[in-house]
Formats: structure tokens, sequence, C-alpha cells
């Protein structure tokens, strides 16, 4: 007799428990499970040497939404809040920058930063309304939808007729336009690029880079922060959230399937063979995954087994740790300035011609980086006097094209390592331990199909209405009793909540109607 | 050389070679790039030939899949809406298939030539469909269109055609079965099938030996009537019998842009193809809705009063004394075999029941004089024509 649940959630990632957490804060009797030994997901603090912690996948906390924190009384303790960010620049002239203004511009730079600012944080904070909203049908909707479609129309005419216009112009152009238009700095154009290329299979020229920059500022601003004792921070308290309201949590149990009986999801069997019964399974997992793997087609109709099957998976973004005896020496870098975040990405051209082998299936070997130093502030991640170094390596493609083997790996750290050494020169001999992640890595590690961060390309055929696929943005999935509450679902990756949130609340609504 | 040529543009079928013999007009239409002849000699004498002895009709463009591996039953199960468990081997099913949003994609035949072993013959091309319906399922798809040509033999002398041609056992074959024999060595499968409503069948050969399958079926039908047939007779017979056209009836789902323009089974009276004990089919969600919230269309089959055919015309309801224009026809024609002026339409629920008085708007010309005349027609159930024969076992001879 399998044990019954009001709702189960596959993966204990933050998404997965938030939308647990608030699930069983409903009243409901509610199962988590995880596949890990440990609950996060891609949100984890974990050792990679001895005595070195690391956050694992995502580092840096800019998109929590206070919608979750407020729904579930959460608190996240910080080390740095409002981080600036360095563009390192090889001659020590870098440049520092935060919240739309930057030190050591010129004047028309500095005029027409703050201007791109001004635009990107009114255009993003339209955005960040419909962050914790439930994407409205455009067709067969019913009255919220069509509430909150005009209401996505008006806001839009509130930006003015000039701004409006603009904003429409922007969403499917590139980043690499807008900066080449504005900008002289090429330290400031790499570093903008970059901001709207992480985590993606796109180059500062690739259309709709903009909403990737725009999707990046309307979580929080574009503030930047480090949780304390790295992400574990957030998925721990998120965790004891769950527990406090009653969910049951339980880790090293990978679920093998969705069961599907008589046209709708029941429960889920795990690797070992248990069997849990519910009504309501919600998958944490990416989209792709929990439909070709823990369905499995037969169970759903064509056209949405096509459109799943066509998600885009491709991961491009690598991780590296490296456990470190003391600070680097970089020229022009003071040492408080390791409590920042430091980007290798001189200028945008480089950004673009760091992309370009990956579209052929090679890594970079001047690949972009995205560094930071989580032991300055916080030391319980490494021995007294020693530091950790995480940083996001680009382009790292999944399909590599001569697959993803140990020799392969070593290379992308050496250019990672080499790249970063052009900056500080004595970083070899200061590494204790190292570890990269590839994509591939990330897959196994992590579950997340193709190792992409976003469980999906974030593009405009798969934002808001239609991701991740037209027809199915609602959370619910075509087959009843599935759910889904990823980061591959509505509003889209990055440590936010929102859709962990929102799916929360769509079970909750299609509870009280049906 | 390929059995099927290409010539003037066109590609010709196997059977090419002797129809040209009969053939005196040279008009044909294009058939997914074959040229499919319109009539022979004359569109009616040919259609007489179907409802009083034999027509030959060329079908070898239907475009054909094999669908083969330890999941076809399951893969066809999904693809349609019909039970196709139901369907054992050495029987044929009639299905339509849907999208997501439960509009009919096509119509199509389904033969279950061995166990497991399937094919799926319908008017247009669906691979690129298929295919995305196999994602998942251990199951191949094989596009056979030229490697099988195939003659529809129909009418009330066609048994005895069969016969004739030394068909041993095909007085026992059922109206959608099919049955395997040897011609000249080669498998000649033979299924009792086809579109027009009458006694028949359809026989399915590899293109090598279509020529010999048309010499030996001339020779048998010598002295039974026996004559090839060209769309036009077709055509006049699909419509008699209440068979669907797609473009006419219906328009593809995938190929319409504007929303409300494809119709769902149900709008297409194909109520009794769709089987909700299935846990899954495409379109099934779709249809479940609709059906708890009613269709917008319905099929109807019109008996209309005079003799003008309807062609094109607006169909009308009197409500309130007044003429509201509720859909509009889609095949039309004069049944000789019926004497009736006959139509099928495509008209808004709740209107259209059988039995239902409705009005249909015709325009004619008459030496360039256009006229119009306001028909009244009555709404019929069933086929205009469906003798006895058609499914009589064993079929009495000629």
């Amino acid at each position: 007799m399998a044990d019954r649940y009001d709702a189960i959630i596959i993966g204990a990632g933050h998404n997965g428990l938030v939308c647990g957490a608030l699930l069983a804060k409903a009243g409901k009797k509610v199962l988590i499970l995880e596949a890990q030994e440990q609950v996060g997901g891609a949100a984890i603090t974990r050792k990679f040497a001895d005595g070195f912690s690391v956050s694992a996948c995502a580092h840096l906390l800019y998109q929590l939404q206070p919608q979750v924190c407020k729904d579930l009384d959460l608190s996240i303790d910080t080390v740095a809040d409002d981080m600036a960010t360095i563009a390192l620049d090889s001659a020590g002239q870098h440049l520092r920058i935060r919240n739309g203004a930057a030190t050591g511009l010129n004047d028309s730079d500095a005029r027409q930063l703050h201007a791109f600012h001004k635009r990107m944080a009114r255009f993003s904070e339209l955005l960040r309304t419909y962050l914790n909203k439930t994407p409205p049908r455009l067709a067969n909707g019913t009255k919220t939808d069509v509430v909150t479609l005009a209401r996505l129309g008006l806001d839009m005419r509130r930006l003015g007729r000039k701004e409006m216009r603009a904003f429409l112009r922007l969403i499917g152009m590139n980043i690499y336009d807008e900066v080449e238009e504005r900008f002289e700095n090429p330290l400031l154009k790499g570093a903008i690029s970059l901001d709207a290329v992480l985590g993606t299979h796109l180059g500062p020229r690739s259309p709709n880079t903009i909403l990737t920059y725009l999707y990046r500022l309307a979580g929080n601003h574009g503030k930047l922060s480090t949780p304390t004792g790295g992400m574990s921070g957030v998925t721990e308290a998120l965790a004891q959230r769950a527990r406090d309201s009653g969910a049951t949590l339980r880790t090293s149990m990978p679920v093998k399937r969705i069961v599907v009986d008589n046209g709708r999801a029941t429960g889920v069997e795990t690797d070992n063979g248990e069997t849990f019964s519910s009504w309501i399974v919600a998958s944490n997992a990416d989209p792709k995954t929990t439909i070709m793997q823990l369905v499995t087609p037969r169970y759903l109709e064509t056209g949405f087994v096509r459109r799943i099957d066509n998600i885009r998976m491709r991961g491009n973004a690598a991780k590296l740790h490296l456990a470190l005896d003391g600070l680097p020496v970089i020229k022009g870098i003071d040492k408080k300035d390791f409590a920042e975040r430091m980007l290798i990405a001189p200028d945008a051209d480089y950004v673009e011609r760091a992309f370009n082998p990956a579209k052929y299936g090679e890594m970079s070997a001047d690949p972009v980086l995205e560094i930071t130093v989580p032991s300055f502030r916080d030391p319980s991640l490494a021995p007294t006097g020693k530091h950790v170094l995480s940083a996001i390596v680009q382009y790292a493609p999944y399909g590599l094209r001569e697959g993803w083997s140990d020799a392969a790996r070593d290379t992308l750290m050496n250019h990672a390592i080499d790249k970063i050494a052009a900056y500080a020169p004595d970083i070899r001999q200061r590494i204790i331990a190292a570890e990269m992640l590839t994509p591939a890595d990330l897959e196994s590690e992590f579950r997340i199909g193709g190792g992409h961060w976003h469980h999906g390309e974030l593009a405009l055929d798969a934002f808001l209405f239609t991701r991740p696929v037209s027809g199915a943005a609602q959370y619910a999935m075509p087959l009843d009793g599935l759910y889904l509450c990823g980061a591959g679902t509505h509003p889209g990756g990055g440590i936010s909540g929102a859709a962990g949130r929102n799916a929360a609340r769509a079970i909750l609504d299609r509870e009280k109607t049906t | 050389m390929s059995a099927f040529e290409v010539e003037q543009g066109k590609l010709r079928t196997p059977f090419w070679p002797k129809t040209r013999a009969f053939d005196r007009l040279s008009e044909s239409h294009d058939w997914k790039g074959y040229a499919s002849a319109d009539a022979y000699l004359e569109g009616g004498l040919e259609y007489f030939a179907i409802r009083n002895s034999t027509g030959v009709f060329d079908l070898s463009p239907m475009t054909k899949y094999r669908i083969s591996g330890p999941d076809s039953l399951a893969f066809l199960d999904r693809l349609v809406t019909r039970d196709m468990k139901k369907i054992r081997p050495g029987r044929v099913a009639y299905a339509v298939w849907c999208d997501d949003q439960g509009q009919v994609i096509d119509d199509g035949t389904i033969f279950h030539l061995r166990d497991g072993e399937y094919r799926v013959c319908s008017q247009e091309r669906h691979l690129a469909w298929f295919t995305a319906a196999a994602i998942g399922f251990d199951v191949t798809i094989d596009e056979e269109t030229t490697r099988v040509a195939a003659l529809a033999v129909q009418g009330p002398t066609s048994f005895s055609v069969m016969q004739n041609l030394g068909l041993d056992g095909i007085e026992n074959l059922k109206m959608f079965g099919l049955m395997h024999f040897d011609f000249h060595g080669e498998e000649l499968m033979v299924s009792r099938t086809g579109f027009t409503g009458d006694l028949g069948y359809e026989l399915w050969i590899a293109p090598g030996k279509a020529e010999a399958l048309w010499d030996a079926l001339f020779e048998a039908g010598k002295f039974l009537g026996i004559r090839p047939i060209g769309t036009y007779a077709l055509e006049m017979a699909r419509i008699e019998a209440g068979y669907l056209a797609p473009y006419l009836e219906f328009i593809p789902a995938e190929e319409t842009v504007r929303t409300g323009r494809s119709r769902s089974p149900f709008e297409l009276g194909l109520d009794w193809l769709v089987d909700f004990s299935k846990p899954v089919f495409n379109g099934r969600r779709a249809l479940a809705d609709e059906q708890r919230r009613g269709s917008t269309w319905r099929l109807v089959k019109l008996d209309i009063e005079g003799n003008k055919e309807a062609h094109h015309s607006y169909v009308y309801a009197r409500k309130g004394g007044r003429m509201i224009n509720i859909g509009f026809i889609t095949s039309a024609m004069w049944s000789p075999v019926c004497k009736q002026n006959i139509a099928l339409g495509s008209v808004k629920t709740p209107h259209g029941k059988p039995g239902d008085t409705l009005w249909v708007e015709i325009y004619y010309q008459r030496e360039m004089h256009w006229s119009r005349v306001m028909a009244k027609a009555t709404v019929v159930d069933g086929p205009f024509w469906d003798p006895p024969r058609r499914r009589a076992t064993p079929p009495a001879p000629a």
C-alpha cells in the first residue's frame, strides 16, 4: 500500500521547497522528494576540498522575491548586500559599477549609463510586476486572465508613447547594438554584455539579449548579495519552513517515474521502488526531463510533446571552484575589492568571440568569467587565512563535439585559470585544490537537462505566455494532477522562488475550482 | 527506369502506360505531384459504371505509410480518435486524427496488414505529424507511397470481376476486411473498401506488376462493363455516399491560419469515431471539453427541392419570420441514382438536426444571365446512397 499525500513535490530545489512549503502552510499533506543527500538542488553549499565549501552552482543572490519571503516569513542572512561589479582591466584601470553609476567613465559614458540604467530600471519594473503572477492565457482565458492581460497592456501604455515604443523595439533586440550605440568604454560594454548572456546559449549579438538583461534586473533591481553560508543558507531556511509547516522532506530519493493511471498523474515511483500516491504531483525538475523522462510521451498528446521536445536545453556555463591559500594579487585591486563581483569581459566583442566556438560545439579558449571570493566576507567557507574563489565560466557547450571527458574538463579548467592568471599572475601558486563543473557535470549532479541553469533558454519564444511552451504556461500540465514548479516555467531561472510560489498558488486555485 | 515516370512536370503512376490508352480527354489535375485523370472519356458515363457495372480508379497517388515495430498499435491508438485495439489483423479501420485542439488533421483508412503491421492511407501527406507523434514510441514509419500501386474496383459487378480474376475465397471477404493473394509471384492485397458507397474492392500491388494486374483485371471484367473512371465520377459517388473530402468538408487543421476554420470530429458527424474510453489520444482533452461545452458546427446532409445544384451556396434557417444565415454548402450535386438534389454542408449548431427544414440560396446562370432561388432543404440522416449489396457477404454475382 503506497503512502498517500495531498501533494508530492519532485525535487527540493529552491522552487520545489517554496512550492512545498506554501502548500504545507495551506494545510496540505506534502511530501518533498530530493535525489541528492542534501536539499537545495542547484542552490546549495557543499564541500569541494578539505575545509573548503562553496555554492556549487548559483553563487549570487539577486532575484529572491520579497513576496516569497513574506509568504513564508523568511529572512535570509547575507554577508554582502548590494555588491559592486568590478570590470577587470589587464592594465589595472578597472571599472567599478554599482546601481547605474561607475567610476572612471568619461562624461558622455556617465550620462549614457545613467540614461540606460534609468530606462532599463523602468522596463524591468514592468516585468517585475509579472514575475509573481501566473501568465494569462491568450485564448479561452478566464476573467483573471483577461484582467491580467489588460493590465499588462495598460502598464505598457503607462510608460508613455515614446518609452512604450522603445520597450517594444528593445525587447527583441540584442544587447550588443545597444551598448555599441551608447557607450565608448569597452569595459562597460563588456560588463553589460556579460550580464545579458550569463547562463544562456546566447552571445551579446544574439536576439533578445536585452530581454535577458531586463530579466536579470527585474528580480531585485539587479542588486547582488551573498547569503551567509552560501546558497544553502537560502535553501536550508526554506526547507526548515517546509518542515515547520508539516511537510515531509526525504533526501536521497531520486524519482524514477511519475505514475499515470487512466489519464492522470496519481503519484511517483522512486529508484528504490517505493511508490507514493497523490492527486497532485508538482515537478521541480526541468520541463523536458519531467515530460520526456518522468512521464514519457505516450501519456500526453503529440503537439504538446513536440513543443516540449523542442525546448532548447543547451547549457553553456561551467563552474570553477578554487581553494586558495591566500588572496591573489591583482594590479589595481585592493584587498577590500575581493568582497565585490569581478568580471573578465574586457569588451563586447570579446564576449561575442567567446561565444563563437560554442556554436560549433567547442569551448572558449578565451572564456568570460564572473568571479566572486565568497570566503572574503564569510569565513565559514574556508580555513582561516585561506580563501575560496567561485567563478562562472562561459562558454562551455553541453554538446561539446569531442564529448566531456576528464581531459576536456582539464582543458577548460586550464583555459579559465590562464584567463584569471592574466589578471592575477600568482593565482596558480595559490591553488590548493580546484574543481571544474562542466554542463555535463551540472546535469548529472543537479539533474538539470543539458546542464542549463535556467531549465531551458530564456527567450521571447519561451517567456511569459509561452514558458515553458505555449498552451501550458499556467503551471498545470495537460495531464490531470501534474504541475511544474521550477525554473522552466514562468518567470524563469535564478534564485527567485517566484516559479515555486506561482505554482503553489495555481495549484491551490485549481483545488478551489474543481 | 522508375515505374513512376516524370513527364510534363508531373509524376505518372505505374498504371499510366495502360490508362493512357483509354484517355481521350487528357484532362487531369495535380494530386500530390501526380497527374490524376478528371475523366477518361465522359464523367457521367464513368459515374454510371460505378453504379451499374464496374469502375476502376487509379488511386496510386494515395499517401501510404507503413507502420511497424513493437509500439505500432500504441502509436496508432494515441494518434487516432477511435480504439485501434479493436481492429484485428486482416481488418481495415476508417479513422480521423486530430491535433491537441481536437481539430481534424485528416481522415484515412488504416489497414491492419499482419499482426502489429499497419498501413495508413490518406489523401494528404503527414510525415511531419506522424514523426512527431512517434516521439517516445518504438515504431517505424515508412513512406511507401511510390512502392505500392493501387486501384479501386467499384460497382455491382466488381465481385464477379474479382472471381474472374481467380481470387479464391474473395466471396468470404467482408466489408472492411482485407486478404492477401499471390499474383504472378507478387503479393496482391485486396481490401473490401472504397470511396463510392457501393460494392467494391481496392487492389494493392508492387509497381512492377501494375501493368500485368491491369491487363488481368480488364480481361476479367471484359463482359462485366468494366471501365476506367476519373475523379469527376468518383466525386459524384463520394457525395452520394456522404463521405468527407479534405479541403471541402474540412480544412486540415495544420493548414488553417484563421481561428475557427478547422473542424472537430463532432462537427463532422464523426462522434462514433471518438472513443473516450481510451485514457489518452491526440485531441482527447479538447474533445472532452467540446462535448461538455457543445460544438459550434454541424455537418449536414441536405435533400434540396428542385434541380439546381447548390454549389457554394449559403444555408439559412427561418427564425421568427426572418432568414438567418447559418452556414454554407461544401459539396453539391444532382444525384442521378437517387434522383435527388443533394448536398453536404457545414452549419452552426443548434441548427441542422435530422428532419430540420433549412433554406439554400442557389445562384445559377443560364445563357449569361444569373438567377437566384431560395430552395427548401431537409436535413437527412445517413448516406443518400447505401445499397444492401455494399455489405452483402457473399455478394451477389453479376
